[in-house]
């Protein structure tokens, strides 16, 4: 169970949002909507623990994310605005060594799914931005993670790779997990468990 | 996890044989400059030597130094770094021993073959090598503090210049002095032995304070 309690995050002296309270329970997702500069790009990056708030705290299961450190980092699958490749390794090289070993079976498995099963040797520089989306994805599927927090994963994307989206988020919160995410796009198939926050509308 | 981040670094130094190369290279062609620059007496050479070996060695590591974490950086690499969820620290010691493997051991092993240059005899080379063994770690682990201290600040380049190279000031007076006080005939061991000690207190305390620096790097 994820918590927000009273967040408030400031970037160059102006208050981006204040008193956001949120409990996201397993099996939920929470997109974050807003214009430009709402500040849902910070709120994410709060939620992961890569920026402290101003004020509030990030709770899991009750515990101030702070508290928890390697064990909520343990949890939590993140995808930001880049995917965190490197060029220089090939697609299947850059999921084996992505985190905890995994067999090459595995990381053969995951590329498949995302669509990436021909490419795996291609070095991921000479991938397109749809292609180094999916790539990030695959990392996400390989990693057991029950918080994924994803920057516009939907961002390159063709219409496969959107439904694909849905199709793993669906997937994902069926088995118990939970997602925060922006993105601009509709999502199809998430109705009853895609909740929504304006960052935009004073709360 | 730490042993993978370990081969992947070591992994992406051989695919990127041009930037693993050029702080090597960088030390080898200011070496080889000096004896155009002040002559080819012999006795100068000798004397001088150690300390341009030992400056070549030290501006080459600061070549190196800002790709440590400006290129995972750039591509979000740093962050998934910073959530993964072993400790920072250790990933943080693994990256700095493959960039020691790959950049600061060849600088080691090549000064010697450089020094010949300058009439270094056979037992001040061993003290040199022994010196630079010690030194280059030490070096790397110094530079990542400011590495990441620096990270994602405009000129963060110069400014990591400004800020390290006061820190590298004692491994240098150490680390050439070690030489210059061979060939006096007092024996090498005062100076490599701080060195080594030098070197234990940053392999313990430096892989923390790099790992802090970045976590308020990418705040």
């Amino acid at each position: 169970m994820l918590e927000l309690c009273d967040l408030a995050a400031v970037r160059s002296n102006t208050v981006l949002f204040r008193r956001l309270n949120v409990m996201l329970h397993a099996g939920e997702a929470l997109r974050v909507a807003g214009p430009n500069g709402a500040g849902k790009t910070t709120l994410l990056r709060i939620v992961c623990g890569l920026t402290e708030p101003a004020r509030g705290a990030v709770c899991w299961d009750g515990t101030p994310i702070r508290n928890l450190g390697d064990d909520y980092r343990a949890r939590l699958g993140f995808l930001g605005h880049q995917e965190g490749h490197f060029g220089d390794l090939t697609a299947h090289e850059n999921l084996a060594l992505a985190g905890a070993p995994v067999t090459p079976r595995a990381v053969a498995l995951a590329l498949e799914r995302v669509g990436l099963a021909a490419l795996a040797n291609q070095p991921a520089r000479l991938l397109s931005q749809g292609q180094r989306r999916r790539l990030g994805l695959g990392r996400l599927l390989l990693q057991p993670a029950l918080l994924w927090v994803l920057d516009e994963p939907l961002t390159g994307l063709d219409r496969q790779g959107v439904e694909l989206v849905s199709h793993l988020l669906a997937e994902h919160l069926a088995g118990g997990g939970l997602a925060v995410l922006t993105t601009h796009q509709d999502l199809p198939g998430l109705d009853g468990v895609l909740r929504e926050l304006d960052l935009g509308r004073p709360a | 996890m730490i042993g993978q981040v370990f081969r992947r670094e070591l992994l992406l130094a051989w695919r990127r044989p041009g930037d693993t190369l050029l702080p090597l290279t960088f030390f080898v062609i200011v070496g080889s400059l000096f004896p155009f620059g002040v002559g080819a007496e012999p006795a100068l050479l000798r004397a001088i030597g150690p300390g341009v070996v030992w400056i070549a060695a030290v501006l080459a590591t600061l070549l190196g130094l800002p790709r440590l974490f400006a290129a995972d950086q750039h591509g979000g690499a740093l962050e998934q770094l910073l959530l993964s969820p072993a400790p920072l620290t250790a990933l943080v010691a693994a990256k700095i021993a493959a960039q020691w493997l790959t950049c600061g051991l060849p600088l080691a092993l090549a000064a010697p073959v450089l020094a010949l240059g300058f009439g270094l005899n056979f037992s001040d080379l061993a003290v040199l090598l022994a010196g630079l063994l010690l030194g280059t770690p030490l070096l790397h682990l110094l530079g990542a503090i400011s590495a990441a201290l620096t990270l994602g600040l405009r000129g963060g380049g110069a400014l990591l210049g400004l800020l390290v190279l006061p820190l590298y000031v004692p491994v240098l007076i150490f680390g050439s002095g070690a030489v210059q006080a061979a060939a006096l005939g007092f024996g090498a061991g005062a100076n490599l032995s701080l060195l080594a000690a030098m070197l234990v207190l940053a392999a313990v305390f430096a892989p923390f304070a790099t790992a802090a620096a970045l976590r308020i790097s990418l705040d």
